[in-house]
C-alpha cells in the first residue's frame, strides 16, 4: 500500500477538465458541453508509481468569484478542503481569458499546476507556447498536454508526484494591486493572520474581506465554528 | 479620419466592432463580466440580435455571449468598425 493523495481538477468549461479525468483514471464520467454540466465532485483513482491520486473533477467555472453555486462548490474545495495540489486545466487556444482563473488560483493556494490542453489544436492555430518561461514568471509548473489524445500524461503525473513527495516547492506568483488596495491589505493581514491561523492565506482572505465577499465569510464561519464544536 | 463614437454596448448593430472603454456596474454582476471577458481594452463583436432587440449576442474573447440591456446598457466602447 503506498499513499494516498488528493488531486484536483479546476478549470474553465469546455478546457477539456473532465476529458483529462476520464483519460486518467480509465472511467467514463458523460461529458456534456453546457455550463452546469459537471455540478457533483466526481472522483476517481489514478495509480502511478506506488502512489495513489485521488482525482476530483470539479465544475467548469471562469472565475470563483460571482457567487454562483458552481463557483463556490470550486471555490470551497480548493480553499477548506485543501486537495494536495490542484492542476488547473487552461485551454491553450484562449490563454487571455482562462489565465483569470488561473491567477487566482494561485492566489488561493500553494501547490498549484498550471496544464494547458489542447495543445495539438493551438499548434494547428500556430499558437506556440512557451512552458518554461510561463513556469518561471507563474512559480508554478506549466506543462503542455492533450488529454484528447493522451500526450504529455507522463509529464503531468510525475509532477504531481514531485510536488506531493516535497521534490519540487511552488512559490506561486502573487498578483500587485495598485497601491490603495496593497496599503489596506497591510493594515488587516496581521489581524486577519491572528485570527485564521495558518489554516488559509491571510493575504486571500484580506483582499475578499476588501472585496465585500459575504459568501465566504459565512462559509468561514461555519466551519470555524463546526471545529470548535468538535 | 473621424471622430472616434462613443457608444453603449447595447445601442450597436449586427457586425459592429467594439472596444470597451468602461463599465457602469458595481460588486457581482461587475465581476462576473469581467470575469467572461467584458474587460476595458477588449474587442466586442455584436453577433446578432434577438426579434425584439434583447438579449443581443456579443463575440468576447472568442466566445459568444448574449446579454440582457440591463447589463449591455452599462457598458460602454468606441466603435471600432462598423461591419460594413
Amino acid at each position: 500500500m503506498g499513499n494516498s493523495y488528493r488531486v484536483a481538477l479546476a478549470g474553465n468549461p469546455n478546457t477539456g477538465k473532465s476529458t483529462l479525468f476520464n483519460a486518467l483514471t480509465g472511467l467514463r464520467q458523460h461529458t456534456g458541453n453546457w455550463a452546469g454540466k459537471t455540478v457533483s465532485l466526481a472522483q476517481g483513482n489514478v495509480q502511478y508509481k506506488d502512489t495513489t491520486f485521488n482525482l476530483i473533477d470539479l465544475p467548469g467555472t471562469y472565475s470563483l468569484f460571482s457567487n454562483s453555486s458552481d463557483e463556490e462548490v470550486a471555490r470551497n474545495y480548493i480553499v477548506f478542503e485543501k486537495p494536495d495540489v490542484t492542476v488547473v486545466v487552461l485551454d491553450a487556444t484562449s490563454l487571455e481569458r482562462n489565465f483569470n482563473l488561473a491567477l487566482q488560483v494561485l492566489e488561493m493556494t500553494n501547490n498549484v499546476i498550471i496544464c494547458i490542453n489542447l495543445i495539438d489544436v493551438a499548434e494547428k492555430q500556430g499558437i506556440n507556447i512557451n512552458e518554461r518561461i510561463l513556469t518561471n514568471r507563474l512559480g508554478v509548473p506549466v506543462i503542455k498536454i492533450s488529454a484528447r489524445n493522451k500526450k504529455g500524461f507522463p509529464m503531468l503525473l510525475d509532477t504531481i508526484d514531485r510536488i506531493v513527495t516535497g521534490a519540487i516547492e511552488c512559490q506561486p506568483v502573487q498578483t500587485t494591486y495598485p497601491d490603495d488596495i496593497e496599503e489596506q491589505i497591510k493594515k488587516i493581514e496581521p489581524k486577519v493572520s491572528e485570527l485564521i491561523g495558518n489554516e488559509l492565506s491571510a493575504r486571500w482572505v484580506s483582499l475578499r474581506l476588501l472585496d465585500g465577499d459575504e459568501t465566504l465569510l459565512n462559509e468561514i464561519n461555519e466551519r470555524f465554528g463546526q471545529k470548535e464544536r468538535a | 479620419m473621424s471622430i472616434p463614437k462613443t457608444m453603449r454596448l447595447v445601442d450597436g448593430e449586427k457586425g459592429n466592432l467594439i472596444q470597451i472603454t468602461s463599465l457602469n456596474l458595481d460588486g457581482v454582476m461587475r465581476r462576473r463580466l469581467l470575469d467572461l471577458g467584458f474587460v476595458a481594452g477588449a474587442m466586442v463583436e455584436v453577433i446578432r440580435k434577438s426579434p425584439l432587440g434583447d438579449p443581443i449576442a456579443y463575440r468576447v474573447s472568442q466566445t459568444t455571449i448574449a446579454l440582457r440591456k440591463e447589463e449591455s446598457s452599462r457598458i460602454e466602447g468606441v466603435l471600432m468598425t462598423d461591419g460594413e
